[in-house]
């Protein structure tokens, strides 16, 4: 599904990512960790095309990210708020993404329906504008939008960050759902060991931009992870 | 303590993302705040002579006097849109080992040293100096200077109280038109009631007493208020506004457009900078008042297209300056959605045309001023549509500079960089240069003839310039989400 190429991304004399070469085939669920300036967001910056890469490129499901925008209408991200409207309500935030996604306000509802556990409440029908939402609230918006319109690759920057207990356990659930489908590619990058080992049948560890470790998901994997990070 | 304040004070000035702008912005600011200095000080040191002028056989301070009222009232109104107490800035504070009573004593003194109380400084300095070069006793003029300064300390505290309330401003604008308007038409006259109470603090040196206590009066009224209030659900509690939601169904007939519609009215709606952009473009419908009346600007045609491209177009300047700027906040996540760009744009340009018409429907009743106003009215709003709406989009892909939707409007130059004096050139100057040309070499009717044609051609045009602009936008995307991204630019 997504191929990446000779990718590197420099600023000056700083190369920030540095990939030869990483093959991310339909329907995985892929984990993405390394220490803060490790490059995991540059990375998905570059996926979408966010970023223009120095070297080399990304091809998703063979479209070439800076030179078409065909992977636009099968992929969706949440990176962080500034992907959200402040001044819409979540509602009207929905159905914005909706409409730009080709779907109706009745499927952006049946969707949300399906969620009505995870915003707990606390997003729909709150008479609040998205900037006034908590921040653990903004991002339960975020990663839902991102949901809307049946995308085949779903980009999630640390999802799992700003989210109480019983939220955490719910996004794991659906995420879990998620890469069940065949269909669905999940890219996932976080903090937390324990989240994505349970999450993700592959973790990639970048340090300094560059992969140092690429891990099917076994029991092992959680010790490994640590024992790496602990040194 | 009072030394850590100042150091704080200093770099939060210093420090601050305004002053880290570029040069030529700071240059920019820094002259027109010399301007507004200079032009008051002007109008302070000229006052004597000007009140002189107006009423020879009554003394310029007694004549004064009796307008200090409505000084008094204007400031007020003006306070209570520009002027805000910081308090969010103590925050820190809070939880260190300073007393609450210091904390406040602070916020409140800092305020002392707005740039408001200098205004009345500077404008009534000048004239205290030439009263006492022209006899005035130097003690009398010296101790009103101070209780002028009291007055607008005065406005400086009761403001933060009254701040909140809009009430308080219906209050203020119905006193400042009841007054007016009992002097017109001459049922009581205002200047008589309080022109005398405000020359005693000139004639009398000790009833400085008196702006001075109702001073210390509002003070502890505001210690006290801030003392209850000085807490995190409190005062320091972000307003967060009971949201409304629109549904705006009525943009749907605009087909692949109207989502970008309805963003685009909520964004113009629901925040603070691009709201008051919008009262401010519908007042300057009054611009042409000021020109129109004086017999100096009635044959200068140069001025009429200025008028008439500024009023029909002052929505398409105000608010196409900064696109794509205003959804800078957001820009990353557009851009990695399916969104046809051109459609985005076309709903910009959509609004602006509206603003255009109906800017110009407003100008209609200046046809009051003759026909050949109107005529050039007509001309610059067809020329607006046609040639400025495309203009202004296509300098918009090189606004790389962030905005914070939520800020206050006035003083704000966020976003704000050489594009935006660039474009005035080709948006005001083109046609003003264009019509006088042809206006002396040639005809009025020509000259209004190739304003209207250049507008229809480039309205005919419209969809191909649209393109050439939507590819220009596309080519500079990683430029502007690099730039929108900089929070402090």
């Amino acid at each position: 599904m997504i191929g990446i190429e000779n990718l590197s991304k420099k600023y000056g004399a700083n190369t920030v990512l540095n990939i030869a070469s990483l093959e991310i085939p339909k329907g995985q669920s892929f984990g993405l960790v390394g220490n803060n300036g490790a490059g995991k967001t540059t990375l998905f910056s570059l996926l979408l095309d966010l970023i223009p890469p120095t070297t080399g490129h990304i091809e998703n499901n063979e479209v070439q990210v800076n030179k078409s925008e065909a992977w636009k209408p099968f992929t969706a991200a949440f990176i962080d708020e500034s992907f959200l409207v402040g001044y819409l309500t979540p509602e009207e935030y929905f159905y914005f993404i909706g409409e730009l996604r080709g779907r109706n306000k009745a499927d952006v509802d049946a969707l949300l329906a399906q969620f009505e556990d995870f915003f707990h409440g606390e997003i729909l029908g709150q008479k609040k504008y998205l900037r006034d939402l908590s921040k653990g609230n903004q991002k339960k918006a975020g990663i839902v939008a991102s949901f809307i319109g049946n995308p085949e690759v779903v980009i999630l920057d640390e999802p799992f960050a700003n989210l109480d207990p019983t939220t955490q356990i719910r996004l794991k659930a659906i995420i879990k759902e998620l890469a069940a489908e065949e269909a669905v590619t999940v890219l996932v990058s976080s903090h937390d060991l324990m989240h994505v080992t349970e999450v993700c049948e592959r973790i990639v560890v970048l340090e300094k931009g560059k992969i140092v470790k690429d891990i099917e998901t076994s029991e092992k994997t959680l010790k490994e992870l640590e024992a790496f990070f602990a040194s | 303590m009072f030394k850590q304040f100042i150091t704080l004070q200093w770099k939060s000035f210093f420090r601050s993302a305004s002053f880290g702008k570029s040069v030529g912005i700071k240059i920019f600011m820094v002259l027109m705040g010399l301007y507004l200095l200079v032009s008051l000080g002007a109008l302070g040191g000229t006052l004597y002579f000007i009140l002189r002028k107006l009423a020879p056989t009554d003394g310029p301070m007694w004549v004064l006097s009796q307008f200090l009222v409505y000084w008094v009232l204007g400031e007020l109104f003006f306070r209570y849109f520009m002027q805000k107490l910081p308090v969010m800035d103590i925050k820190p504070l809070l939880i260190n080992n300073i007393p609450k009573s210091k904390i406040i004593n602070y916020i409140l003194g800092k305020s002392v040293f707005s740039g408001f109380n200098l205004l009345t400084l500077v404008t009534f300095s000048p004239f205290a100096i030439v009263l006492v070069v022209n006899g005035y006793p130097v003690w009398n003029v010296l101790v009103w200077l101070l209780a002028m300064l009291g007055i607008a300390l005065c406005a400086n505290f009761l403001n933060f109280l009254i701040n909140k309330s809009d009430i308080a401003l219906g209050i203020i604008i119905s006193v400042l038109v009841l007054f007016w308007g009992l002097e017109y038409f001459e049922i009581v006259s205002i200047q008589q009631i309080f022109g005398p109470i405000f020359h005693a603090l000139y004639a009398y040196p000790a009833t400085i007493f008196v702006p001075l206590a109702i001073l210390g009066v509002l003070y502890f009224l505001n210690f006290r208020y801030l003392k209850d209030v000085l807490y995190l659900d409190g005062a320091l509690k972000g307003k967060a506004k009971e949201a409304k939601t629109a549904d705006l169904a009525w943009t749907q007939r605009f087909g692949e457009m109207a989502p970008f519609l309805q963003l685009d009215l909520k964004l113009i709606w629901r925040n603070k900078r691009t709201k008051t952009q919008v009262w401010i473009s519908l007042l300057f419908v009054f611009y042409g008042l000021i020109f129109y009346t004086q017999e100096i600007y009635a044959n200068m045609v140069g001025m009429h297209v200025f008028l008439g491209i500024f009023m029909t177009g002052i929505f398409l300047a105000n608010f196409g300056q900064f696109i794509p700027a205003w959804d800078s906040a957001y820009y990353g996540m557009m851009m990695s959605q399916n969104i046809p760009l051109r459609k985005y744009l076309e709903s910009k340009a959509l609004l602006i045309t509206v603003s255009v018409v109906v800017m110009f429907l407003l100008t209609i009743p200046y046809v009051y001023f003759g026909w050949k106003v109107f005529a050039v009215n007509t001309a610059c709003a067809i020329y607006n549509l046609g040639v400025n709406i495309p203009v202004i989009l296509y300098f918009g892909s090189f606004n790389k500079k962030r905005i914070e939707l939520d800020q206050s409007p006035f003083g704000n130059m966020q976003g704000t960089s050489a594009v935006q004096f660039l474009v005035m050139l080709p948006v005001l100057g083109a046609p003003i240069i264009l019509f006088s040309l042809l206006n002396w070499l040639v005809s009025f009717e020509i000259a209004i003839s190739v304003l209207v044609g250049l507008g229809i051609f480039g309205y005919a045009f419209k969809s191909k310039l649209l393109d050439f602009v939507t590819q220009q936008y596309a080519n500079k995307k990683h430029v502007m989400l690099r730039g929108f991204q900089q929070k402090n630019g």
